[in-house]
């Protein structure tokens, strides 16, 4: 998994609240056993104009000019910022998957679906949470000014805005260590092998039942 | 989505530390507690699974990073698999080769694959123990009380009906799971649901659930484990309370359960993989002791009255959006709340309906009775009931059943259900997600009106520019009938 220590870049402000996965990433794109190439059909629907297939050249399709990331000023933005409930519904790791895919970094809002919030952190992808008054300010701000950037920083765990206003966020300890360093947690856990064992074997007296059915 | 302002949830006093001390468990702290393996020192937790589902969507990815890692799964027996997304609901005697869309049978295929290469166990698509996952592991005694169950899938908290501690899982988790037999976790809050007295003949689990997410919204149970309890749901069959728990992730909730009865030890005894003989003594002991303390503490408790749930159908794009069938189409001019009522403007015009339309004038195309949510053999026996006699309405262009494995299937048939929706001009289906989430090749039309049964009315989740309603299967079949919405009482006198 890629690192973020810091990261700075374009704010792109996706004005919509309780945004769920399958409007992220449609579902006739989980037909693929991968996990790249998402990009290009991340938020599909709202995007372009027809109905997208699996494997199409995306670059012929008629784009829906009204949708945020079809706006020039906000080409190549790494940032998004979102409203309440961002990445509701499905467990899908395609969502994340595609955001990283087209280029964002962190999104920030002010409540994040549990499933898609955990599913971020195992992909380089940075869910910050900042009040709703906070966050509206940063709408207020990304619209009004053009080129509108901030400063993430995951080890002091801040945003800065352009004008050098700073807001602390919070984020747990263990995940915010994963992705510091890239790590692999199935790594981390699998150094615990024999306390997993042995909690195993435990069981194995206690609650017999729960094994050997899957057979 | 509603207008008041009123938050539903009665906040608790925080605890003391004497009451923390003091205070009993909860079903989710006893379940928890269980798990654990590790506390670590930064608040996160190892906690042991105990079976994992999987299905071939989100389970390609997690194999090939097993491989390239050059690990092996932990312990094959914890988990069982089969293809359900994908899969046709006709022409399912060619197996595999009934999968026209190329992609879509690579993906099972893949499944196939990476089961075999594994040793896993999988119901195959032509073994007639498939079926939607969340259906076949209560079927099967897979799933069984005081298990910690995880899948590749939101849904996969309809397994805590059975007093389970069950939550969805991204694909990287599904690794997690294969490699290590753990999952690094959070403790969640507590919050406790509670539905009071007793339901109104017509009304079902899947009416109780709308109206819980109608009152506390599709985030209130964001970062909580609910617990469902109260006279009603000790009162519903398990059919109904896994309906229950399965919506609990459109409640924000990624775990909804429900504490072990006699209801939950009638419905495992005598299951394939349930224990038996003194194995199965000893489990019920255990079993019995999967429920809340009197005296546990919950962070959040919210009440509603049985006897005011009437039944519901959704009319927007959120399953927040629910009226009960006397209600109307919601005016947005009278939201005070911007984002909210910015949220219902985009809804109406999404779904093609005017403010203040009577739920019942909403016409419909397609009638879909399905889903993990409602494809239980009770659900379909309460569908047929309402059809029985009856035709579908002239104006439909299909209505569709689903059952949610072969073998309610086969039991359905046995009941002779299938003939009474087939001689009510209903389509009979093979098992799967179908029209769920249309990623086979039942979907709807663009602007199609649909009456489904399933747990997701998104934008475009039945099909690109399709319009959801969700409603219970004794409400779909009442749809079915009149081609539009009707209170299903009126049917039933
Ligand atoms: S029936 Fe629908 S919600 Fe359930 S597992 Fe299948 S696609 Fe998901």
């Amino acid at each position: 998994m890629r690192a973020l220590k810091q990261h700075q870049g374009l704010v792109a402000p996706m004005d919509r609240s309780n945004v769920d996965t399958d409007m992220i990433i449609p579902k006739q794109f989980l037909k693929s056993i991968k996990r790249t190439g998402f990009g290009p059909n991340l938020f599909d629907e709202l995007r372009y104009l027809d109905e997208g297939k699996p494997d199409q050249d995306c670059s012929e399709r008629p784009i829906n000019p009204d949708f945020v990331l079809n706006q020039d000023r906000y080409k190549n933005a790494s940032v998004l910022l979102a409203r309440t409930n961002f990445g509701c519904g499905s467990s899908r790791e395609h969502a994340p998957w595609a955001l990283e895919d087209y280029g964002f970094r962190v999104i920030i809002a002010p409540s994040f679906a549990d499933i898609f919030y955990n599913n971020c952190f195992k992909n380089g992808l940075l869910p910050i949470v900042l009040e709703e008054k906070i966050v509206d300010q940063l709408f207020n701000e990304a619209e009004a000014q053009e080129g509108y950037q901030l400063a993430v920083d995951l080890e002091a765990k801040t945003v800065t805005t352009p004008a050098g206003e700073a807001f602390d966020f919070e984020v747990d300890d263990f995940r915010r260590h994963c992705l510091l360093n890239g790590l692999d947690d199935i790594g981390v856990t699998l150094e615990q092998a024999e306390v997993i064992k042995a909690y195993e074997e435990q069981r194995r007296q206690t609650a017999p039942w729960l094994f050997g059915a899957g057979n | 989505m509603r207008g008041s302002k009123i938050d539903p949830f009665i906040e608790q006093e925080p605890p003391t530390n004497e009451r923390v001390i003091m205070a009993g468990k909860t079903l989710y702290d006893k379940l928890w507690d269980d798990h654990l393996v590790k506390q670590r020192d930064d608040g996160s937790a190892l906690i042991y699974i105990d079976r994992q589902l999987l299905h071939e969507v989100t389970s390609p990815q997690a194999f090939e990073g097993l491989r390239l890692a050059g690990r092996k799964p932990w312990r094959i027996d914890a988990n069982i698999a089969t293809p359900d997304h994908n899969v046709p609901t006709t022409d399912r005697d060619k197996g595999i080769d009934g999968i026209v869309d190329p992609v879509s049978r690579t993906q099972v295929e893949t499944l196939d694959k990476n089961c075999d290469e594994f040793g896993i166990l999988e119901f195959k698509i032509k073994d007639q123990r498939q079926g939607i996952v969340h259906v076949i592991g209560p079927e099967q005694g897979a799933t069984l009380p005081g298990m910690s169950i995880v899948c590749g899938d939101s849904h996969t908290s309809t397994h805590g009906a059975f007093g389970c501690l069950a939550h969805g899982i991204g694909t990287s988790e599904v690794e997690h799971v294969l490699a290590t037999q753990c999952l690094v976790q959070q403790k969640m809050k507590n919050m406790l649901v509670k539905v009071n007295g007793k339901l109104g003949p017509g009304v079902t689990g899947k009416d109780v659930v709308l109206a819980i997410i109608g009152k506390i919204g599709t985030a209130g149970g964001t970062g909580h484990a609910i617990e469902f309890g109260g006279e009603a749901i000790r009162g519903l069959s398990m059919e109904a309370r896994m309906t229950i728990c399965n919506m609990s992730i459109e409640a924000g909730a990624r775990v909804g359960m429900v504490a072990v009865d006699d209801t939950t030890i009638d419905y495992v005894r005598g299951r394939p993989f349930a224990p038996t003989g003194e194995t199965w003594d000893a489990a019920v002991d255990y079993w019995r002791t999967l429920h809340s303390d009197d005296d546990a503490f919950f962070d959040k408790v919210v009440e509603l009255e049985g006897s005011e749930i009437k039944p519901q159908v959704s009319w927007g794009t959120s399953p927040e959006m629910v009226a009960g069938v006397d209600g109307f189409v919601p005016d947005p001019a009278k939201e005070q709340d911007p984002i909210k009522r910015e949220g219902i403007v985009r809804a109406l015009k999404y779904m093609g309906l005017q403010p203040n339309t009577p739920i019942t004038g909403i016409a419909l195309d397609r009638v879909f009775i399905g889903s993990c949510t409602n494809s239980r053999i009770e659900d379909l026996r309460e569908a047929a009931a309402v059809v029985k006699g009856r035709k579908v309405a002239a104006g439909l262009k299909q209505a569709m059943v689903v059952p949610g494995s072969g073998l309610v299937k086969a039991q359905a048939e046995q009941e002779g259900l299938d003939k009474i929706f087939i001689e009510a001009g209903l389509e009979w289906r093979d098992p799967g997600c179908s029209m769920c989430l249309a990623m086979n090749a039942d979907k709807l039309g663009q602007g199609e009106h649909c009456a489904s049964t399933s747990n997701r009315n998104f934008e475009g989740r039945q099909g690109f520019g399709g319009r959801t309603h969700l409603v219970s299967p004794a409400m779909a079949a009442a749809a079915a009938v009149t081609g539009h919405f009707v209170d299903v009482r009126e049917l039933m006198n």
